[in-house]
């Protein structure tokens, strides 16, 4: 292990990158000890599995990062080779393309030259994958691929699409009953015993990192924004990897430290160039981020609405399995067009926006199909203009920068429009 | 042979003309149908209570309202249903129902265009684990609850009891259907073949068994014939429309069985008997029981291999097959997921596998049929 670093020392942004590195460190570690590595979807009970001691590691954090700094080509050439379709999830066509080339490797003590090559964080090989398919059900066939591929078993924790809210309660027993039971295969798979205090003090730290979370999103409120809502994205990565862990309460903690300071100074994301305020939904396009930021940014349009925050807003009572099941049942994109359009709203609202802008993400129907309905409700509640821009999350085949920027000006141009009309009412 | 042309010839009227069935019904029973839109639903709640479960499985139609709602890379076959919602073909239904096993029908049960009411519920995933029974029985007594708001009356356990053992028959007549079919494939080409089996769409069920019945009998006086020609099975969600399934009848290929979720999937296994259970709760361990199908998660992939692959292997000998056709619903991602670790199992197998693209939009089969052609020359 590397050694001890004083964190008190580091800013948010440090901590950040430090955390990340050291979450990868540890799963290696795990390894070479012959202890359990689980990869995971993003928004699984990590509870139970910090609990028994499990490294995680997040294929959709991990591919993300392999697109963000430009290797999602390479790692989607060879799943394309494999016969994967390219109307498949890219974050899933990267993820199986790493396992493949780690398979490779641990088969023929080889690095393959992609692998090699590649510029994602080096994770080990999963002994167990877990997903709950609150987020979609491309995880479903995603991990099942992994689960067959690799000969390890696949622990699912199935969160029922919720046609009514609030969840129902069969569906709350339904999600407290396969907890239990994946308790039972991590017991049978480490052959130790579930140590339930060490459960009730793992859950309280995931209750603490969610609520530094939520108040850094808290921080879009503020007009003008300390806040630059694109920064979300990148702390998301431990809101994802380490909720159950002290990392991600201690960065969050900082970084909120760092924005009410900011606040308190005046120094605004935008300096005093925070012309309009927007809700972004949908995922980031990584192998383009920068664009899509700066775009908005030469027009002095901020992100101070997300619907990101919400996705880990597991607020539960401690202890209680059917509670904890619900909480994680509970995502936006898991849940009902109206509670879908009524969370966006709710953030358009929170952080005083003035559009939306929504991302077609060819990589993700669910999130994708119902935009147009959702943006209709939210138009209707807020009085907001929105446009659709089509993206992907990693396939960097799938962006238009000129389309983008298109809707981008159209879209202030309609808020610019709509300000006037405000100020200046027909008689 | 009359009478066995009379009754394919009537099958495939009614699959043909769904409305008319639809109206049909509905003057003689003074009730109506139900929309079963697409996979798996409990048909036998509905036809319990004297309504006629009728399959929403799309159609060739030219895809322009749609995109309204849809984008383009939506499958091909919900691109369909949301066209006829649009037109508003679904609106002689009493209510539409919506399972949703993949993410397209979420998207579905939240934007519906028709008329009459729609009914959703969900498909547990985790399906081996008793909990699962037991959410989807309560989901099923939801589901029927709802109905049972929409008619105005109750349906009693006795009706939902007696419609399985009629739907179990029919499950029964089709599985042997599809094994006689496949020996008298000179009666049965892949158009005729699947307008048997779909037409189980647009039938009281206990009516459409005798007369499968009465056909399978027919068919048996006939002598077997030699063919010269290949047999193949089909996997996928659908193998439509019949001009796609015409390809293979002229490249002189043969269905000898199917794994398609609008064919043999659904009477791949029985509603079991479960003693001392109610009906519901026998109705959702037809889910547990049931696999090898894409948005039916297969869990018990350790050390066994995924179930799917390992059907397919099994039924091509069984069936003496000279091949598997992957039938891919565009933009399917179960599917799509499924096939990268479906065809090296054939591989493996020696059993030869071509992956063909089914999109309803299309009304010129010429890429097909190359592909077809070279696939059965491929086969010697």
């Amino acid at each position: 292990m590397s050694e001890p670093v004083n964190i008190e020392n580091m800013s948010a942004k440090e901590m950040l990158g430090y955390f990340q590195n050291k979450l990868d460190e540890e799963a290696r570690e795990h390894k070479k000890n012959g202890k359990l590595v689980c990869w995971s979807s993003s928004v699984a009970p990590s509870e139970i599995f910090v609990t028994m001691d499990v490294a995680l590691c997040y294929p959709e954090t991990h591919a993300a990062g392999i697109g963000a700094r430009h290797g999602a080509l390479d790692m989607l050439e060879v799943t394309e080779q494999k016969g994967y379709s390219t109307d498949l999830c890219s974050y899933a066509r990267i993820n199986l393309a790493y396992m493949d080339l780690l398979k490779e490797k641990a088969l023929s003590g080889n690095t393959p030259e992609k692998l090699a090559k590649c510029p994602g964080a080096d994770i080990p090989l999963p002994d167990v994958v877990v997903a709950t398919n609150n987020i979609c059900n491309t995880l479903l066939k995603w991990y099942e691929n992994l689960s067959y591929e690799l000969n390890v078993p696949f622990i699912l924790i199935d969160a029922p699409y919720n046609h009514t809210m609030p969840v129902a309660p069969h569906n709350k027993k339904y999600m407290a009953e396969q907890i239990r039971h994946a308790i039972t295969v991590l017991e049978k798979l480490s052959g130790k015993s579930f140590d339930w205090d060490k459960f009730r003090e793992v859950q309280k730290q995931t209750q603490r990192s969610v609520k530094y979370w939520l108040k850094i999103a808290e921080m879009g409120s503020y007009k003008p924004s300390p806040l630059n809502g694109f920064d979300l994205l990148n702390f998301m990565a431990l809101i994802v990897c380490a909720r159950s862990r002290d990392y991600a309460e201690l960065t969050f903690k900082k970084f909120v430290e760092e924005l009410q300071q900011k606040e308190k100074e005046g120094k605004y994301a935008f300096g005093d160039n925070e012309q309009q305020r927007l809700v972004w939904e949908g995922i980031a396009v990584w192998p383009h981020v920068g664009h899509t930021f700066k775009s908005l940014k030469s027009r002095g349009m901020l992100m101070t609405g997300s619907t990101y925050p919400n996705v880990w807003q597991l607020a539960y009572e401690i202890d209680n399995l059917e509670s904890i099941g619900e909480s994680y049942s509970n995502v936006y994109t898991n849940t009902c067009v109206q509670n879908r359009a009524r969370v966006l709203g709710d953030v358009g609202e929170l952080g005083k926006c003035d559009a939306l802008i929504l991302h077609q993400n060819r990589s993700c129907k669910l999130m994708c199909f119902l935009n147009q309905s959702c943006a209709e409700i939210v138009h209707d509640r807020l009085d907001i203009p929105y446009v659709l821009f089509d993206g992907d999350q990693t396939d960097p085949r799938n962006f238009s920068p000129a389309q983008y920027d298109l809707r981008v000006q159209s879209l202030q141009e309609m808020v610019t429009d709509q300000k006037k009309q405000q100020r200046s009412p027909k008689s | 042979m009359t009478r066995i042309n009379e009754i394919i010839s009537g099958l495939q009227k009614v699959t043909a003309d769904p409305e008319k069935a639809v109206a049909d019904y509905t003057k003689e029973t003074g009730k109506g149908a139900v929309g079963i839109c697409y996979l798996y639903a409990p048909d036998e709640i509905f036809h319990a209570a004297g309504y006629l479960p009728v399959g929403m499985w799309g159609a060739t139609v030219p895809i322009s309202k749609a995109r309204t709602h849809l984008p383009p890379f939506a499958c091909s076959v919900m691109q369909a249903v949301m066209e006829l919602e649009c037109a508003g073909v679904y609106d002689i239904l009493k209510a539409v129902v919506f399972s949703v096993p993949c993410d397209t029908l979420k998207c579905m049960s939240q934007m519906w265009k028709g008329k009459c009411p729609s009914l959703t519920f969900c498909h547990p995933q985790n399906r081996k684990l008793e909990a699962s029974n037991v959410f989807l029985a309560e989901e099923y007594r939801q589901l029927k609850e709802r109905f049972e708001a929409i008619i105005g009356e109750k349906i009693p356990d006795a009706a939902i009891e007696k419609s399985i053992g009629i739907y179990n028959a029919n499950r029964a007549v089709m599985r042997e259907f599809t094994d006689v079919a496949a020996e008298y494939p000179d009666i049965f080409d892949p158009v005729k073949r699947h307008a048997v089996i779909k037409s189980r769409f647009f039938m009281e069920k206990s009516r459409h068994t005798a007369l499968v019945s009465e056909l399978i009998a027919e068919v048996k006086k006939q002598p077997k014939k030699p063919w010269p020609g290949k047999k193949i099975i089909l996997s996928g969600i659908m193998a439509e429309p019949d001009g796609f399934l015409d390809v293979f009848r002229e490249c002189g290929m043969a269905v000898a069985a199917d794994d398609l979720a609008q064919e043999g999937r659904q009477y791949r296994v029985d509603v079991p008997d479960v003693p001392g259970k109610e009906p519901l709760y026998r109705l959702a361990r037809w889910w547990q029981d049931f696999d090898g199908c894409s948005l039916a998660t297969d869990l018990a992939t350790v050390d066994k291999g995924k179930f799917r692959g390992n059907m397919l292997v099994d039924m091509a000998k069984k069936y003496r097959a000279d091949g598997v056709v992957i039938c891919m619903v565009k933009f399917c991602d179960p599917e799509e997921f499924d096939y990268p670790v479906l065809y090296p199992v054939l591989d493996k197998a020696g059993i030869p596998n071509l992956m063909v693209e089914v999109d309803l939009e299309i009304r010129s089969f010429e890429q097909v049929k190359t592909r077809v052609q070279t696939f059965r020359d491929i086969l010697g």
